[in-house]
């Protein structure tokens, strides 16, 4: 009696976890299926394209001639120069980005000054305010410091820190016990040495975390580029991609989703190896829409 | 006494030392642009005019007599209304079926996310316009189940809005994983002394963990709805906020105001009245917190 009982329950259980397995699955799927579909869409020949657009295994391959498309670029700017100028642009960003944000939130957390509060609210209200909003009057000041279509006016939005990376370090250093630093105090540190030393080699998730969505917006920034640029060679990726959208010029789809592809890579491979980062931080600090 | 003011004063010019790289960005990038474009708002700023002074004008001229404003604006209330409930609802419910013990769980967390983590970029939009315009995906799959459309869902006025409001609810990635910590940690006596009481499944849900989760929903909510109205990419790249400015976003209208028309001075006062609604969005917001979010002690 009591076997063939816990021979159902066993049976109810497996049950249960195909059941759970199954839409956990159909669901996952959906969610990858649109990149999944870029990708075989850029192995596709551009004449079959169209003929099985849904299917993800391609009629006629056609890679080859679809990357060296994309490998050639637009309006004679070769990929390869898209691609440095995102590089520089989204490392040059990043670095600034973070570094700025850890002297602040170190201020905010461990120094004791004037108007602290006040300007705290500041980096709040920062966060609040799409940046977008912003863009008209940004665009009026670089243009009468001349920096309109050059790389800094891509950079300097993002070098001098943001709200969202401030407050997440604000949110760690809180978590980090004052004893630390006040017996590093005693001891005669100053604050770099203690902010450097000492906090830092503790931040470190933090400062991964901040790093990585630092680099995602930097590199899939599309707004402030399409504003601030008019060089086709001064453009990065997602303006290049802009341009290959243009009906008119191209009709080349098979290289598009391969120039698509490429521009994703870099967040998809930082993706793979930093997710334990991005999965904590998002976790810890929640901030991120 | 002397000694303590002068750590004082160390202390606020190390302060202020620290802050100076993120003070100057400030000034630069945002205290200096909101005062100049507040003053810009005012006049009939074109890039290359001077700039004369005209007191309200411009505000008075989008509201009586830009029509597109208000079609930008119903755009971006509706996908913000119908968005933000949609995606916060499905991350909650994903995140309460990812909440229990189970193989490969970290697996479909990590595959959930991916949306949210390339969702912003131009080529997920391109993937967009793609699936769902002409011969697109959408319209060939229907058609093998004998559903013929003349026109696909990017080309009908109707159905352009859902179809970028949809692109929003596939990155439900990130709200799921805070709801996901939040639900774990919800003390599970609660869920015990419930069971024992003999609570059903939904009154646990209504009276334990809706309620234990609202501080996470309204954090959440507030920063999903700033979010929110800033849509620009996907109208941009998608439908360029067509057909008949059915996708019209906020944000495209403010860009096309000033980088189409070159009309500056109106286009800052675009702009200071979608941060005036933000901030009274945000504003209700906080004043309705005390009547449903709960926060413990």
């Amino acid at each position: 009696m009591t076997k063939t009982e816990s021979k159902h329950h066993k049976f109810l259980r497996i049950l249960d976890s195909v059941k759970f397995h199954a839409l956990v699955m159909a669901i996952g799927f959906i969610m990858v299926y649109p990149l999944i579909w870029l990708f075989a869409s850029s192995l596709k020949s551009n004449d079959t394209m169209f003929l099985n657009t849904y299917s993800l295994i391609p009629i006629k391959f056609d890679a080859a001639v679809n990357y060296l498309g994309a490998w050639k670029g637009v309006a004679g700017v070769s990929l390869l120069t898209f691609l440095g100028n995102s590089a520089f642009v989204t490392i040059v960003g990043t670095i600034g980005c973070v570094f700025t944000s850890i002297l602040a939130a170190y201020a905010f957390t461990r120094v004791h000054f004037r108007f602290s509060r006040f300007w705290f609210s500041c980096v709040l209200v920062t966060m609040m305010i799409p940046t977008q909003v912003m863009v008209v009057p940004q665009y009026i000041i670089l243009k009468k410091m001349n920096l309109i279509d050059t790389r800094i006016a891509l950079i300097l939005p993002w070098f001098f820190g943001g709200g969202f990376f401030i407050f997440l370090l604000v949110q760690s250093l809180k978590a980090i016990p004052r004893e630390l630093d006040e017996a590093a105090q005693i001891d005669g540190c100053g604050h770099f040495r203690i902010l450097f030393n000492i906090l830092v080699p503790i931040l470190k998730p933090s400062i991964v975390t901040a790093s990585i969505f630092s680099f995602y917006w930097i590199w899939q920034d599309f707004f402030q580029p399409l504003i601030f640029m008019s060089t086709t060679s001064k453009f990065t990726l997602p303006l290049a991609l802009n341009m290959y959208l243009d009906p008119n010029s191209y009709n080349n789809y098979g290289s598009l989703f391969a120039m698509s592809v490429i521009s994703l890579l870099p967040i998809l491979i930082f993706f793979i190896f930093f997710q334990k980062y991005l999965v904590d931080g998002i976790a810890m600090d929640g901030i991120k829409g | 006494m002397t000694k303590i003011k002068a750590y004082k004063k160390r202390d606020n010019i190390a302060g202020y030392l620290l802050l100076l790289p993120w003070l100057f960005g400030f000034f630069l990038m945002w205290l200096i642009p909101m005062l100049i474009s507040i003053y810009y708002s005012m006049t009939d700023f074109n890039l290359l005019n001077t700039p004369s002074f005209i007191g309200f004008q411009n505000y008075v001229r989008v509201f009586t007599q830009d029509k597109t404003f208000w079609q930008a604006l119903k755009v971006t209330f509706s996908y913000v209304l119908v968005l933000v409930p949609l995606r916060l609802a499905f991350a909650l419910w994903v995140a309460m079926i990812l909440n229990q013990k189970r193989r490969f769980l970290g697996l479909y967390r990590t595959l959930y996310y991916v949306p949210s983590i390339v969702g912003g970029s131009i080529a997920v939009s391109i993937v967009w316009k793609q699936i769902f315009g002409n011969e697109g995906v959408a319209m060939t799959l229907l058609g093998l189940f004998g559903i013929e459309q003349k026109i696909s869902f990017l080309g009908n006025p109707k159905t352009a809005l859902g179809v970028i409001v949809l692109m929003g609810v596939w990155q439900f990635g990130s709200s799921m994983l805070i709801f996901l910590s939040a639900l774990k940690q919800i003390p599970v006596s609660l869920y015990e002394s419930a069971r024992v009481d003999g609570a059903s499944k939904s009154k646990i849900f209504w009276k334990i963990t809706l309620p234990m989760l609202t501080p996470t929903i309204f954090f959440n909510l507030i920063m999903q709805i700033v979010n929110g109205f800033r849509v620009f990419t996907e109208s941009y790249v998608i439908t360029n906020g067509g057909p008949m400015d059915s996708t019209l976003s906020y944000v495209l209208y403010l860009y096309q105001r000033a980088f189409k028309y070159f009309d500056m001075g109106y286009s800052c006062a675009l702009a200071w009245i979608l941060v005036l609604i933000i901030a009274a969005f945000t504003a209700i917001l906080f004043k309705t917190q005390d009547s449903w979010v709960h926060y413990e002690n």
